[in-house]
């Protein structure tokens, strides 16, 4: 909390002469040791040290592969065949880093669920969700341009298709592909510019993971009650609590991590990518990264080019405003018996448009089963299926976020932290 | 620090004080101004890339029937040498029925009607679309479903507009320039 006094005290002479230079160590140990934490936290609160270790192991593999690879249409494919087959442990470092990207994904959107589940995002941690959101695009950017980099039929093929959807903006489309690009199509020139931005934009993430975690030092953490700190009794200090809390979270997934790396190293790529690069085949089956899929399947289902276009990038933009969409003054949905179940069927929605995105859009739904014409396509299709959950997308954040946090009778909300866990603990014995 | 000599507050002329502050800032504004150009523009095709920007191809070594890919502009670039069924096909089709409306004429060469020459990009998401398929006998792109006929013009599907004729000239009867 900002109103928390550093207890730091430098022991050594050492400590003593650094303090009254730059007060680092103080700073340190104000934010990881002794920074007050609410004392109920459970485990869907370890992402948030779970992702700075992804990050970090994004950035030192991936420094290490850009040692090995080569940014030319000619040689990119065969240097990161070379990382795999010829450089000491080369295969390791980059199954590392291609299931990391997964891997993250993975852990931010957990972060991401439990911050809606509970509230998070509302007053005052405003700053620190739209952050948040800033870092996931930055992320979405990243991966993008790494997918690309191996120079593979999916990576050629999935730049074209996606640097296409900027040429869909009226007028000035065309000239701003053109500049993406560097030239009349996916080339040299954009997979060159790609390597340059991957490379960078890590950086940029790690300046606004700090950014954020500024502000979550600012206004402190939330917590499962949703209710503030009030007093001494509601937290515990960092360490060793949350340090070690966080430490076991930490090894459950990178177990996890490992059973990818180690056991299903390309479960979660596309065959296709280990054919080079051909500008004149497109492969039968195109496809993003799973993590993509639900923002593909929305750009799929608007009949327009443009407004596909728009929806996608809608989907992220809206959880930019969300802290202003939800009209609920209870942060917790613990205590939000009715938005519990639109958030139980939003989880769900947004796993269907994942699973409808890796799908052709005219396959049927459901084999066999009697269809019929609906304006544009069959009914009975991953078409209409993946509109109807678009819909229920945009509709949780637009209109039920607003209308069920008017309507809404919250169950009641403890008064303090220590107050909730009182009642849980006096639960617990009665039954 | 002690106490400016001269008032420079709002009011009175203006002295010298507030006349550096306006050039700095001018030319701070300036700068910035100029430098952004050159860091956009670099983005942009640069001369070599223009340089290859058309090509020549020799049309008997395409059979009737069949088309020829080649690389134009890092792009395919489809040369059809179509059947007088398809070239009928395509002169047929009713503007109304399109979604593009173009007629098969204006997009082949007088008296070259056999030769269809396209951007083989689809205009949806520039997928490369596949020859023969689809139900207009044209082209089917595999991405998102687009259908073209023996035209090249989008008829069913996702796609905005046909596919994209470009500049070309015969240079003689078997050989044509294009861009």
């Amino acid at each position: 909390m900002s109103d928390h006094p550093s207890t730091y005290e430098p022991k050594t002479g050492v400590e003593k002469w650094l303090d009254q230079r730059l007060p680092i160590v103080r700073l340190a140990y104000d934010s990881f040791v002794d920074y007050p934490t609410p004392r109920n936290l459970n485990y869907w609160w370890t992402f948030g040290g779970i992702l700075s270790v992804c990050l970090m192991i994004q950035i030192v593999t991936g420094i290490i592969l850009a040692m090995h690879y080569t940014p030319h249409i000619d040689l990119a494919f065969n240097s990161v065949e070379r990382i795999m087959r010829d450089v000491n442990y080369g295969w390791l470092i980059r199954y590392v880093h291609a299931n990391g990207a997964s891997m993250f994904f993975f852990a931010v959107f957990i972060h991401m669920f439990r911050g809606l589940y509970y509230g998070s995002y509302k007053a005052p941690r405003e700053v620190l969700w739209i952050l948040g959101c800033l870092i996931f695009f930055l992320m979405i950017a990243t991966a993008f341009m790494g997918y690309v980099l191996p120079w593979g039929q999916m990576s050629f093929h999935g730049a074209v298709v996606i640097t296409n959807l900027i040429g869909s903006i009226p007028v000035i489309g065309g000239p701003i592909l053109t500049w993406l690009q560097g030239g009349f199509a996916v080339d040299q020139a954009t997979l060159n510019r790609f390597f340059s931005l991957h490379y960078l934009l890590p950086f940029v993430i790690a300046g606004v993971v700090i950014l954020h975690i500024w502000a979550l030092h600012v206004v402190g953490q939330n917590n499962p009650a949703g209710v503030d700190i009030k007093s001494k009794e509601d937290t515990v200090p960092f360490t060793p609590y949350a340090t070690v809390k966080d430490g076991l979270g930490m090894i459950f997934f990178l177990i996890l991590f490992s059973i990818f790396v180690f056991f299903l190293p390309n479960a979660l790529g596309h065959a296709d990518n280990y054919i080079p690069a051909n500008p004149l085949v497109t492969p039968a089956h195109i496809v993003p990264e799973w993590y993509l899929l639900p923002f593909y399947a929305i750009l799929r289902a608007i009949p327009d080019k443009f407004g596909g276009v728009i929806a996608m990038f809608g989907a992220i933009a809206v959880l930019f405003v969300l802290p202003w969409l939800d009209t609920s003054k209870v942060r917790s949905m613990r205590y939000r018996p009715v938005m519990r179940w639109f958030f139980v069927i939003f989880v769900v929605v947004c796993l269907g448009l994942g699973w409808c995105g890796a799908q052709l859009p005219d396959a049927p739904v459901v084999p066999g089963l009697p269809s019929f014409t609906l304006f544009d396509g069959e009914f009975n299709s991953y078409l209409w299926l993946t509109r109807a959950l678009t819909l229920y997308y945009f509709a949780f954040f637009l209109l039920i976020m607003p209308w069920v946090g008017l309507k809404e009778d919250p169950l009641p909300v403890p008064a303090s932290i220590s107050e909730a866990i009182l009642a849980e603990h006096a639960k617990k014995k009665g039954a | 620090m002690s106490e400016p000599a001269t008032d420079h507050g709002g009011h009175g002329d203006p002295n010298r004080r507030d006349f550096i502050y306006i050039a700095a800032g001018a030319a701070a504004v300036g700068a910035v101004a100029m430098v952004i150009p050159p860091l956009v523009d670099q983005m942009n095709p640069a001369a070599d890339t223009l340089a290859l920007a058309s090509t020549e191809f020799d049309l008997s070594k395409v059979q009737e029937g069949m088309q020829v890919v080649i690389k134009w502009r890092g792009k395919p670039l489809f040369v059809r040498y179509r059947t007088p069924k398809e070239i009928k096909e395509a002169q047929d089709v009713k503007l109304t029925d399109l979604k593009d409306p173009q007629l098969d004429s204006d997009r082949v060469k007088k008296g070259k009607e056999q030769f269809l020459i396209l951007v083989g990009s689809c205009t949806h998401l520039g997928c490369v679309p596949t020859f023969g398929a689809g139900d207009y006998g044209g082209w089917f792109c595999p991405c998102h479903g687009s259908h073209y006929d023996t035209s090249g013009r989008i008829r069913k599907g996702p796609a905005p507009k046909n596919l994209a004729v470009p500049d070309f000239q015969f240079l003689s009867d078997t050989k044509v320039k294009i861009g």
